[in-house]
């Protein structure tokens, strides 16, 4: 681009826009929103779906407007009868060969060929041709592929590659018979997918969606109250995004109208996976200090995101070695949940159940990974709900969310730093690490609370922080190919990273493939979605009195009354894992 | 708990049963063209040289050039499944293929086909379970003169009743090996 300006007119209104703007981003100026499926900013050009068609004068076929580009004097119509009629027809070929079952289908109402169905003015079918039946694809722990819902946009299919460097998916066969699928279209579980979920968020269909683990839930809720003990854990994250599933603005902190909504739904104890992450920054720092001191295996990657984990093991096995052994805070609170709380409250662990309420698709998979359970094989974490299952089961109960009075977590498990409440954003387990570690370098009891160097939903970040005398390199990264970066500089060799945090999704939690899906005019991955997410958690942080891991009362009180050292023999059981390479392995 | 000894990699492995899987000189192609810029861009070539060595492109195969050539591997299926040419079942023995083109087809191909399938129980694009013959379709040979024609391996006959059809499956059947095209006319 070359800052130089075009002029054009759009539906007889003038407008100027830099070279190089392509006509969905014009018109979006002024005002119009072209309509689209296939089409996301974030991602490369597709133009398969032909609903964002425009009439260009001079031209006796139709263009694109999210490939096409502007040029002096264009004269651009979006919304002639012709236009309008070519884009119904589309979307009612689309509708043709798709399933007529919107009533029961898990996206009613936030699909996005509904909305455009709708906004179109699809009134009936007139097409009925073949339509394609596939069957349902659900041996992922995590992710269930449903082809038949698929409209072949392929929008999944370059969020896999282009964010998150997996490519699992592709288009396989041709024409009529194309179905988007892993390589042959095998099973989800037998290929190299790392669950991560960004195929589900970006999906405007219900081609993709998460495993459910409502019904399991609804279950043990109807249970006798002495037969199970309901125990739910909200993670940092969806206190961020939950109030955006019953409309409030984006970035409105919800998190005493979760802990109310969990209470009337019958559960009996609300923890916060917040605790779980203080007591990751305890562990963690202490294993990070400790390999400073050794200079082995630095850099320290962090392991609380299971999308990454997963990446690792498949894609960076030889990393392994690097990675932190702590449990994601979500396990090490489940851990705790079914033996220092069972003791407290002489519970048998067989009869608590353990619900996490994630942003997170993976989260699902990582629950069922046999270390994580115990001895016996009982999960520590029984079943995983994302934050658009939550959501779904408040709006199923009838319970109106919007004006709930604030409730509180239950203690001790329910006490937490600001430190724990920014791990939802990109950069927030780097900032919770760092404030705990330059306490513990420096030994001064009040050391920086706010490293702006880590915060902002940019993919890589890098800074070099001066701590008691030691330059001490870090960085954050979100999106798995901004992962193979930083790891491809770390194998290198050239600059001695000693900490990196890796998040899989785009922006960290508060854009994991488990948070509600945005509203029409916003696309997923936006950043500015991403941007006040974030905030709401720094705010939260910022009014917290509480703002470091190790400060936090009641992670004291634990380790005296029951772990004993940080990364002692108990903790180590409880609180860490390991990982192992996994096959197939990913191509890079 | 130090993990400073563990060795976690496993390319070595992973490398080592891909190349297991492919004839020397493919794998040296590949690695030829590792060395070249856009090396993903000779995918294509790579599956041509695959098929021409196998006869078609199984998974094993497929999952052995994605390592090799690192390129995704739902890519490498991908590529494979949208092509025509790339056959993705092993072939029979014999390939017989019907003519349908306008002559053949004026002249009955159509009931000559469906004879073909009949008897041998399978598809166009699909082989036998002995492994003896595939049914493939093609257009114009260039002797519609004989026409209706069907072509087996190299060998044209022509013009070919259902009948016939039938006389000339059970020869290569019996022999195992191609009859002269006068006795199948017999």
């Amino acid at each position: 681009m070359t800052g130089k300006m075009i002029n054009l007119t759009i539906d007889e209104t003038p407008i100027q826009v830099p070279e190089g703007t392509r006509l969905i981003h014009a018109a979006e100026k002024l005002g119009i929103n072209i309509p689209r499926l296939c089409y996301h900013p974030n991602l490369s050009l597709e133009g398969a779906c032909r609903v964002c068609v425009v009439q260009v004068k001079g031209f006796n076929h139709f263009l694109t407007a999210c490939s096409q580009e502007v040029w002096e004097g264009m004269d651009v119509q979006t919304n002639s009868p012709e236009i309008r009629q070519a884009r119904r027809d589309i979307v009612e070929l689309l509708l043709d060969n798709h399933p007529m079952d919107c009533q029961t289908c898990d996206r009613d109402g936030n699909c996005e060929l509904q909305k455009q169905a709708y906004r179109l003015g699809v009134r009936e079918r007139l097409f009925a041709g073949e339509r394609k039946h596939y069957p349902v694809e659900d041996s992922s722990q995590s992710v269930v592929r449903t082809p038949e819902k698929c409209i072949l946009c392929g929008r999944c299919v370059r969020v896999c590659s282009e964010v998150q460097g997996v490519s699992n998916l592709s288009q396989q066969g041709r024409g009529f018979h194309t179905v988007v699928g892993p390589a042959n279209l095998s099973n989800m579980d037998d290929s190299v997918c790392i669950q991560c979920g960004q195929c589900v968020a970006v999906c405007p269909t219900a081609a993709f969606l998460e495993k459910d683990h409502t019904e399991r839930v609804w279950e043990v809720l109807a249970m006798p109250r002495d037969k199970k003990h309901v125990v739910v854990q909200i993670a940092p994250a969806i206190r961020a995004t939950m109030g955006e599933a019953f409309g409030l603005p984006m970035g409105t902190p919800v998190t005493g109208k979760i802990v109310t909504a969990l209470r009337r739904m019958g559960f009996d104890v609300v923890f916060d996976t917040n605790f779980g992450a203080d007591l990751t920054i305890v562990e963690e720092a202490n294993e990070f200090l400790n390999r400073m001191q050794t200079g082995e295996n630095l850099p320290l990657l962090t392991s609380c995101s299971p999308g990454w984990v997963s990446f690792m093991e498949r894609f960076y096995p030889e990393m392994i070695p690097h990675a932190s052994t702590c449990k994601s805070p979500m396990q090490m609170l489940s851990a705790l949940i079914k033996t220092f709380y069972a003791k407290k409250k002489n519970l048998d662990p067989k009869d608590i159940y353990v619900v996490g309420i994630m942003p997170c698709v993976a989260k699902k998979f990582e629950a069922a990974r046999p270390e994580h359970a115990m001895e016996d094989g009982t999960p520590y974490t029984d079943a995983v709900l994302t934050t658009r299952e939550l959501a779904w089961m408040i709006k199923s109960y009838g319970i109106d969310f919007v004006n709930l009075p604030d409730g509180e977590f239950d203690r001790p498990l329910g006490i937490s730093s600001g430190a724990a409440d920014i791990f939802g954003a990109t950069g927030g387990v780097m900032e919770a690490a760092l404030r705990t570690a330059a306490v513990k370098l420096t030994g001064e009891e009040l050391g920086p609370l706010v490293f702006n160097e880590v915060r902002g939903v940019t993919g890589l970040k890098e800074a070099t922080l001066r701590i008691n005398g030691m330059d001490v390199n870090i960085a954050v990264s979100n999106g798995l190919t901004n992962a193979k970066h930083i790891l491809d500089a770390v194998k290198e060799g050239g600059k001695q990273y000693h900490l990196i945090e890796l998040m899989a999704c785009p922006g960290g939690c508060i854009m994991g493939g488990g948070q509600p899906y945005p509203p029409l005019d916003h696309d997923p991955l936006d950043p500015e979605t991403a941007r006040l997410r974030a905030k709401a958690l720094y705010d939260i942080d910022d009014k917290k009195q509480l703002r470091r891991s190790h400060e936090n009362p009641a992670i004291e009180h634990l380790y005296e009354e029951f772990l004993g050292e940080v990364n002692g023999e108990k903790a180590h059981h409880l609180l860490h894992t390991h990982y192992e390479a996994s096959m197939p392995r990913g191509i890079r | 708990m130090s993990h400073a000894a563990a060795n976690t990699d496993n390319w070595a492995e992973v490398k080592a049963a891909a190349e297991a899987v492919l004839p020397e000189h493919i794998v040296a192609f590949i690695e030829q063209n590792a060395k070249n810029a856009h090396s993903e861009s000779q995918l294509i070539a790579i599956l041509h040289l695959v098929q021409s060595h196998f006869g078609y492109l199984g998974q094993e195969q497929m999952h052995a050039v994605a390592q090799l050539a690192q390129i995704p591997y739902a890519k490498v299926t991908g590529v494979a499944t949208f092509y025509h040419y790339f056959r993705l079942q092993p072939r029979g023995k014999h390939i017989i293929n019907v003519c349908m083109g306008t002559a053949c087809y004026v002249k009955g191909a159509d009931k000559l086909s469906q004879r073909l399938m009949d008897e041998l129980g399978i598809h166009f694009g699909e082989t036998t379970k002995d492994m003896m013959f595939s049914l493939e379709s093609t257009r114009c040979l260039g002797t519609c003169g004989l026409a209706p024609v069907i072509m087996v391996d190299d060998q044209v006959y022509g013009p070919v009743t259902p009948a016939e059809a039938s006389i000339i499956l059970e020869k290569y059947l019996k022999k195992g090996k191609l009859p002269k095209a006068s006795e199948a006319k017999a």
